[in-house]
């Protein structure tokens, strides 16, 4: 028997390769489908935070990622875009990462065509920012002098939506899409902590964990942590068959045939030291 | 030109050169890692160019009306010191650069590290270890050992022994458990991209063959 | 002598940024505002710095026919091609320079990383070994997470989403914040050491 485990423990690496591929491309070709339970989670926190918001309300709108983080974080972009929206809640777009600021417009531009929201009236997008937490600072005291322009170059006095907005106080809710740095954590501590905006957030599954933290302080409303947050948030709003909800099938099917991989080479791992080898 | 199906196959040429790395090293994955490394440098280059450069500096010394606003020379001068990095003879003006950002972030960081990462997590785990429920209680005294056996375990001025290091044994423990739950989600998130490429390769990719071969869809 | 004037510089922003946290007035104000604008500049200049050394390193690459140097030229004309693109039609939606972020660019970023899907369950399978009860606890809270974050693990049990929430919320948040205030206490003291001069080694030199 020990051997078998012995044998499985020496696996080719591109065996797992292939399995793993097999988690995840057999659940999406039979159209696998769970459905997704929405918890007490940060996700329905987030949900019911904006969910309270009357319409009119301004809602800063920060794509703090890139294509590499795309499988998380757009799902949860458009599912957040499209219940601002449902919500006639005008949506300022930006982003501290430079490719943030193309992946949000094609999010937001693609939900207001569905919706029939206006450029401009109902959205916009500032586009991309250097500096970080040195350049939200500058937020919190003038917008315009941050952004003399939005994204394609057409001057702040002549976006009507923005006639309103001064400064971060203008805006009822910092939300982040952030995969890294800067993101979440820039955000909480510059228009959270010392400009006193609400700041909530999308973040990648890898830094969900650390911003528990910010939520057990209130630092953060709410929060979507990686695909089962924006597949709650999916849920939550009503999207059918989103992107984020039909992922979750695969995502089960390959938890399980990773955790199967840990405890066969845990089973090899045990059975070579009980015959006195390494360990 | 059906640029939406041209732009799907692009997308997935390019994924599957990318994938080929799975088997070995080759040359469709070098060629598709250093199309994406030009590529992606080129896009920020652009960015920062019409997002940062041409509303933020060069309107802001020529404004619109006519004129010049000299004081956005300074910054400039700065930026193209950070730039003399490149020439050997003048690399040490860059220092002038490195010196502004560094002072401004550091300035910047060390008052909202303090006040966001240190005293408001602080005040965060000053909790009632009487009120609520049971459970409540119970969650409140974990959450409060956990954090400063934790810290005692962070604490390296003193040796572990003693009661010291037992908190510190307790501290280990509570960070264990973190890090498998973030371990836990780093599962997810490696699954999460792989599961983005497969529904782009079979639901978007897949479908525009029989399209292109006339065979409906 | 050569730092001085670079540590002069770091003392004075510093101060500014740090005074005008407490001092939301004027003069300082006035440059603290200023300071962050001129930062997004200055910043931007490293984003250019890091594009004409990767410029610098692939032309080389050619010129000395190094190891690889035959696929240098599609990462020269891979950044020409978003350059030039970009400067003659802008980063508008639906122009050439944004077809090719989202037809190329996004699409290589997106799998370059979903590699690493593999590779952490290979990982997973060869190095996580409940070799101690301490590692035998991380692998217990992993799994629950595991289990938890997806609908399976509802079907299981129902009690995992459950057992996972308090998991995050409770543990996982304690082990975090150690971490979290730890981190915070080094940065509060290294940003101090930078801004008197105490350290100093990102200017590349002691003297």
């Amino acid at each position: 028997m020990a051997s078998i485990f012995e044998k499985l423990g020496n696996t080719d690496r591109r065996i797992i390769f292939i399995l793993i591929a097999l988690a995840v491309i057999i659940p999406i070709i039979t159209h696998l489908t769970f459905p997704n339970p929405v918890g007490a989670e940060p996700s329905r926190d987030m949900y019911e935070y904006v969910d309270a918001m009357p319409s009119g309300c301004n809602v800063l709108l920060s794509f703090d990622y890139d294509p590499s983080t795309m499988p998380e974080l757009q799902p949860m972009a458009v599912a957040i875009v499209t219940h601002l929206m449902n919500k006639d809640i005008n949506i300022v777009g930006m982003a501290l990462w430079p490719q943030g600021a193309s992946l949000g417009q094609e999010v937001m531009s693609s939900v207001a065509d569905s919706l029939g929201k206006v450029q401009y009236e109902d959205w916009c997008n500032l586009g991309y920012k250097t500096g970080g937490g040195i350049m939200i600072v500058r937020l919190g005291s003038s917008m315009s002098a941050v952004f003399p322009t939005d994204r394609d170059n057409l001057p702040w006095e002549e976006i009507p939506m923005l006639e309103y907005i001064s400064d971060l106080s203008s805006f009822d809710l910092v939300i982040s899409l952030s995969a890294g740095d800067p993101g979440i954590p820039a955000w909480v501590m510059m228009a959270g902590d010392r400009f006193g905006v609400p700041v909530g957030g999308g973040c990648t599954a890898v830094s969900a964990p650390q911003f528990y933290t910010y939520l057990q302080t209130g630092q953060m409303v709410g929060m979507l942590g990686g695909l089962k947050g924006a597949a709650d948030y999916e849920t939550l709003v009503g999207i059918e068959g989103g992107p984020a909800v039909r992922g979750m099938a695969p995502q089960s099917v390959a938890h399980l045939v990773i955790m199967l991989f840990i405890v066969i080479g845990n089973v090899a791992y045990l059975s070579e030291k009980k015959k006195g080898g390494r360990g | 030109m059906n640029w939406e199906i041209l732009g799907i196959w692009l997308g997935a040429l390019v994924t599957l050169c990318l994938y080929s790395f799975l088997y070995r090293d080759n040359p469709f994955y070098k060629f598709a890692e250093h199309l994406f490394v030009g590529m992606s440098a080129g896009y920020w280059v652009i960015y920062t160019i019409e997002n940062v450069l041409k509303p933020n500096w060069w309107q802001q010394m020529f404004p619109e009306g006519g004129g010049f606003n000299w004081v956005w020379v300074i910054p400039g001068i700065f930026a193209l010191f950070m730039l003399a990095r490149i020439i050997p003879k003048i690399a040490g003006l860059s220092r002038m650069a490195l010196g502004m950002i560094i002072g401004a972030g550091a300035g910047l960081n060390m008052v909202a590290f303090f006040q966001t990462n240190a005293m408001a997590q602080v005040k965060g785990t000053i909790l009632s270890l009487s009120s609520g429920g049971v459970w409540d209680i119970f969650s409140n005294i974990v959450l409060v050992v956990g954090v400063v056996s934790g810290l005692v375990y962070f604490f390296f001025s003193k040796a572990h022994t003693g009661i010291f290091g037992k908190a510190a044994n307790v501290g280990i423990t509570i960070l264990m458990i973190a890090f498998g739950a973030s371990f836990g989600y780093t599962i997810m998130a490696r699954i999460s991209l792989l599961i983005g490429r497969c529904q782009f390769l079979l639901e978007d990719w897949l479908p525009t063959i029989p399209r292109l071969l006339g065979l409906g869809g | 002598m050569r730092l001085v004037i670079p540590l002069a510089i770091t003392f004075v922003t510093g101060m500014i940024m740090v005074l005008h946290f407490f001092v939301p007035h004027q003069p300082i104000k006035f440059l603290g505002d200023n300071l962050q604008e001129w930062y997004m500049i200055v910043a931007s200049a490293a984003i250019f710095l890091g594009a004409l050394n990767l410029m610098h390193v692939h032309l080389r690459k050619i010129k000395l026919k190094l190891k690889n140097w035959k696929y240098s030229p599609i990462t020269i004309i891979g950044f020409l091609l978003m350059l030039v693109t970009g400067l003659i039609y802008g980063v508008t939606e639906g122009k050439p320079f944004d077809f090719m972020f989202m037809n190329l660019v996004a699409p290589m970023g997106a799998t370059m990383f979903s590699l690493l899907a593999f590779f952490v369950a290979s990982a997973a399978f060869r190095a996580f070994r409940a070799s101690n009860w301490r590692a035998t606890l991380l692998l217990t809270a992993a799994f629950i997470v595991m289990l938890g974050q997806v609908p399976i693990g509802a079907m299981i049990w129902d009690k995992i989403p459950l057992a996972k929430v308090w998991l995050m919320s409770i543990p996982n948040t304690a082990g975090q914040r150690a971490v979290m205030i730890g981190a915070a206490m080094g940065v509060v003291s290294t940003s101090l050491r930078m801004i008197f001069g105490i350290e100093r080694s990102y200017l590349g030199g002691t003297d």
